[in-house]
């Protein structure tokens, strides 16, 4: 009965959205034409400026013998790539968790994951320390699923029902937790100052091989959130709703903290933490073409490169010749719009 | 059905197990650290009869820090307590609700400002810098409670909005490091995680007087944290004037995290966890928590310098990391049992 009421109500819905749809996909063209410009901007700025038509040809007629094609080739276009990719991977991993666990303050920087990942950093490059770049990548990886779980586990465990408020306080008390570890190793083996660029969370240590791993994982990972993005709306209308219209809600969960993991476990093994694009995106994307997971998938992916890109074409330029840490940038950008979402707690996502 | 008069008495049996167990542990942690010296020496010392090295070591280096240890722990109990009576809310605390950022935000653009060394401070600066660290903690706390305000506080959106705050403050002092020169950045980065450092008499002398003062207050307003602990409700009924007395209670607890965060740098969760174990052993009353969360905190904060200075010695962990090891775990414990 429910089944044949919703086809109905998705029935007239699908005519009444006719006409939205195209606008929504008129916009997601439009932002992605503003990315890739974006992209253009933020490589031909830096402490060399390049004009714009040299990035052109650097990109599409490229001669070694030019050193600004070079620094385009092997320093700038992989920066701005992998920003464009971490930003997509971040957001889209945002979007997935509110939409799971119904809670708009829910994103991997307050999640405990990129904590848990500098601790699991930490201790490979410590205790073992011929590990390869890919090795300890997935060293950070298997620490941000430990991270969420931990805190996820204690949402779970705990009595009661999970606020919004509650998951956040674990988090914070399981990142101040790994942190503390994670610092106290570091001043014992000497790794401080290892560590203390790790934490400044940047883009400058993003090479072409980085940003093929990024790739893959991004292409993967995204995909798959589109595949299941359906799932996911009516998942976030409430569980009731989801089991009642006969999904299996633990499946669904399982996958898309699957997801999650995957693209922030990249996204920070590669960039450190940079916190809030999970946050603020998924946010703005819904205030523009509502709740339907299949586009604001899509939308959170190409809002947080874009988001990503220009925090980091800011940071190299606030105070040159050095770089401010991107997540210091997010972070002004983000905690004006964590505090209104807090004001406005209890809202519905 | 314990009476007043057995609470009473229960009250100073704690307090003087507490004294002892603090004055043992302080006993020990004078023996221990990067020099060390047998307690026969350190007798000595303190009578006048020592080496001359050990009487640098205890009297100019040991000395100093632990009092202030021991006041910092103090001084966090008390501003733990207050906040958590106002807001009634049980995991408030000035370094959770951002705070201690502000404040710790101010000492950094202090150290920016006068461009000098930590180490080297100048008198002028040793009184400056509380004031600093104390306006700083009053901008973040009217920040907080201007935003948390809805028609009324609500507990919840309190803790939120300062979660927000301290992460804002976090990026701002980030900003700012990165301006400061290389050996003055990692200074303030050990600082922000929690130390004791420039630990001298003087700076004693410049925090004691302003710390009595604002616990004997604090002290003083036990009864109406009381009355505000049983809700604006209860504490209208009861007569008393709720907006005046909630700004008055909450600006002596900011003040005394202020005066902390100038001493010790963030240390966050023992405003937190002493008020707790405090209540826990003697119930809800203030008068009886508040002496006692002091000391609990006074005994945390001082065994965790002791550990933090010897356990991986040669290398000094700062206190902050080392109550964030032991705390954390006793916060996530109080999380999950709460509604």
């Amino acid at each position: 009965m429910i089944r044949k009421d919703c086809a109905i109500v998705e029935l007239a819905e699908n005519r009444k959205n006719k006409g939205k749809n195209i606008y929504k996909s008129a916009l997601l063209m439009l932002s992605c034409f503003v990315l890739v410009f974006l992209l253009a901007v933020s490589i031909s700025v830096g402490a060399a400026n390049i004009h714009l038509s040299t990035v052109w040809e650097a990109v599409f007629q490229f001669d070694s013998n030019v050193q600004a094609h070079r620094i385009i080739q092997e320093i700038r276009l992989p920066r701005s790539i992998g920003a464009c990719l971490i930003g997509a991977c971040l957001a889209v991993s945002g979007a997935i968790l509110q939409g799971l666990t119904r809670n708009p303050l829910a994103a991997p920087s307050i999640m405990g994951v990129t904590d848990g990942a500098a601790l699991a950093l930490i201790i490979s490059l410590v205790f073992f320390p011929g590990l390869s770049m890919g090795e300890q990548s997935i060293a950070s990886f298997i620490g941000a699923g430990v991270g969420v779980l931990i805190v996820f586990g204690i949402g779970a465990l705990s009595k009661g029902s999970v606020s919004p408020a509650k998951l956040a306080l674990a988090g914070i008390a399981v990142s101040s937790l790994f942190q503390a570890i994670t610092t106290a190793i570091a001043l014992h083996f000497d790794m401080a100052k290892n560590m203390g660029f790790w934490h400044a969370g940047g883009l400058n240590k993003v090479n072409w091989s980085g940003v093929h791993v990024l790739f893959i994982i991004c292409i993967v990972g995204i995909t798959a959130a589109i595949l299941m993005s359906k799932a996911l709306t009516i998942l976030s209308l409430g569980e009731d709703v989801s089991k009642g219209l006969g999904q299996n809600t633990v499946m669904i969960k399982g996958i898309g903290f699957i997801i999650t993991l995957f693209l922030t476990g990249a996204a920070v093994s590669i960039a450190g933490p940079i916190g809030f694009i999970g946050l603020v995106v998924p946010h703005i994307t819904r205030f523009l073409v509502g709740s339907d997971y299949r586009w604001v998938i899509p939308f959170s992916a190409v809002f947080g490169a874009i988001l990503l890109v220009m925090s980091d074409a800011a940071a190299r330029m606030v105070n040159a010749p050095f770089e401010t840490p991107v997540g210091a940038i997010t972070a002004i950008i983000g905690v004006p719009f964590f505090l209104y979402l807090a004001r406005g707690q209890g809202r519905r996502v | 059905m314990t009476t007043k008069k057995d609470l009473a008495k229960k009250c100073i049996w704690i307090i003087s197990i507490l004294v002892f167990l603090l004055l043992l542990l302080f006993f020990v942690s004078l023996n221990m650290g990067l020099v060390k010296i047998a307690p026969n020496a350190v007798l000595q010392t303190l009578i006048g009869n020592g080496t001359e090295r050990d009487k640098l070591v205890l009297l100019e280096f040991r000395l100093p820090r632990m009092v202030l240890a021991v006041m910092i722990g103090a001084g966090l109990a008390f501003s733990g307590s207050i906040l958590q009576a106002v807001s009634k809310n049980e995991l408030a605390d000035p370094g959770i609700i951002g705070i201690n950022a502000g404040a710790g935000f101010a000492v950094v653009l202090f150290l920016f400002i006068i461009q000098g060394s930590m180490s080297a401070l100048a008198a002028i600066n040793l009184w400056l810098l509380p004031l600093f660290s104390f306006l700083g903690a009053v901008l973040a706390a009217a920040l907080i409670y201007m935003l948390a305000w809805k028609k009324g506080i609500n507990p919840i959106r309190l803790v939120l909005v300062g979660i927000g705050i301290n992460s804002g403050f976090a990026a701002a002092i980030t900003i700012m490091q990165l301006k400061m020169n290389p050996q003055d950045f990692m200074k303030a980065a050990v600082w922000i995680s929690g130390d004791i450092w420039g630990a001298s008499w003087n700076f004693v002398l410049v925090i004691l007087p302003w710390m009595l003062l604002l616990c004997i207050y604090a002290l003083y307003k036990s009864h109406t944290l009381n009355q505000l602990s049983l809700g604006d409700q209860v504490a209208i009924g009861l007569g008393v004037h709720v907006e005046r007395e909630r700004l008055k209670v909450l600006f002596t607890a900011v003040a005394l995290a202020g005066l902390c965060v100038s001493a010790g740098g963030g240390i966050s969760f023992l405003g937190l966890v002493a008020p707790h174990i405090a209540r826990k052993i003697m119930g809800p009353k203030h008068q009886y928590v508040l002496p006692v969360s002091a000391l609990i905190g006074s005994f945390l904060l001082l065994l965790a310098d002791t550990i933090g200075q010897n356990i991986l010695a040669p290398t000094q962990i700062s206190v902050g990391i080392v109550v964030a090891i032991i705390s954390a775990p006793y916060f996530i414990y109080l999380l999950m049992k709460t509604n």
